[in-house]
């Protein structure tokens, strides 16, 4: 018994372009996160009003 | 075997096997080519600004201007698959080869100018952003869709949305429109007309194949060569404009007389040819000229970067020669 099934034709055919968007999609969240530390570290940075719950500690 | 034969897709043929687009396909609506020019100047903008951002801002910025002008590019050839089945340039694109349907290049163009137009506005601010949405509706439903089918001066106008970069690139740090931007939008806005009209003169039967009417066949050769030459004349004052803003310096200075010199020698030469002599050296000077505006482009943009280089490192005084400084 084979270990993994063996792919679809479509599948081989779609490779590259699956493969890209997976790279992209990978690079889109990694950018997320970045622009998120890079936004919070600012100095002007300021946590909103509504966030700051019970025990905030400025 | 006829053009239409060899550029039909494997459907219309029913000799070849289902054709599934690669990723490169995707990445050639794009416009990858122009994207490189929007990236620069876009870049130049965003870097000669008076203040700075943190760089992984900055990178977010230059990569969603670039897929902004992407996505229009995957729009205009969504529009426009009927004219590039029938143009030598451009028949080999995604969509006139049948790799890519119009549907799935509208519906990625929509996508990406959503996504480029929201991150940009969460990474910057709104002015950046709402400059980038009017960029991409001004390529596409102003130039696409309206202006290139109906006036020779569709370049002159649809001009526009390529001179946007630098003001968004600008606009992402300052979050205003200044005169530099403007200027910088000025300087693309004037110098696209003698660039695009001097590839039209050796591209004729291209434009004239697919019905686009261009300045070469409504007003004639002559009158190209005399617009040609108009709005080199009229590139002057506004790249020198530039230099009397805060951005202007000693860089800039050297560029503009060099280049200018350059490229009005190059105008002059177009207006002083005619057809018979353009035909006898295959369009040369044409040519020449049309590759030095684009070196006309990249090194006064090149030179806007030098100066901002050299006034952050204090070499020179910031504010540049600022009479214009406001």
């Amino acid at each position: 018994m084979a270990f993994f099934r063996k792919s679809h034709e479509m599948h081989d055919r779609r490779f590259s372009r699956n493969l890209g968007l997976g790279i992209v999609l990978a690079a889109f969240v990694a950018l997320v996160f970045g622009l998120t530390v890079a936004k919070v570290s600012q100095e002007e940075f300021a946590v909103p009003e509504t966030e700051k719950g019970v025990g905030y500690d400025e | 075997m006829n053009d239409a034969s060899i550029n039909a897709s494997p459907s219309q043929t029913g000799t070849a096997q289902p054709q599934d687009a690669g990723f490169a396909d995707f990445f050639a609506l794009l416009k990858p080519r122009v994207m490189s020019l929007v990236v620069f100047t876009a870049l130049v903008g965003l870097l000669a600004a008076p203040m700075s951002v943190h760089p992984v801002v900055g990178f977010t910025a230059i990569l969603f201007i670039a897929i902004g002008g992407g996505a229009s590019g995957a729009l205009n050839m969504w529009w426009d698959a009927d004219i590039d089945r029938v143009m030598k340039r451009t028949h080999k694109r995604p969509i006139p080869s049948g790799r890519i349907t119009e549907g799935e290049a509208f519906g990625f163009g929509m996508a990406l100018s959503a996504i480029s137009v929201v991150m940009l506005g969460l990474a910057t601010n709104l002015v950046a952003a709402g400059l980038l949405a009017f960029t991409i509706f001004f390529y596409v439903v102003i130039y696409s869709m309206w202006l290139k089918r109906w006036t020779p001066q569709n370049i002159v106008i649809g001009g526009a949305a390529g001179a946007f970069p630098p003001m968004i690139g600008w606009a992402a740090v300052t979050g205003t429109v200044s005169i530099e931007s403007v200027l910088m939008f000025l300087l693309i806005f004037v110098w696209t007309p003698p660039h695009f009209w001097a590839l039209a003169l050796f591209m004729k039967s291209d434009y004239d194949e697919a019905g686009v009417p261009m300045l070469t066949s409504t007003h004639g050769r002559r009158a190209t060569r005399n617009h040609i030459l108009a709005y080199t004349l009229l590139l002057v004052p506004v790249s020198f404009a530039l230099l009397f803003t805060s951005i202007g310096g000693p860089a800039y200075l050297i560029a503009a007389v060099l280049l200018n010199a350059l490229f009005l020698r190059g105008a002059w030469r177009i207006w002083r040819r005619d057809e018979v002599v353009a035909e006898g050296d295959k369009y040369a000077t044409e040519k020449k000229v049309f590759k030095h505006s684009l070196y006309y482009l990249f090194g006064l943009f090149t030179a806007i970067l030098i100066d901002a280089a050299l006034r952050s490192a204090g070499v020179i005084a910031s504010g540049g020669f600022g009479f214009w400084s406001f």
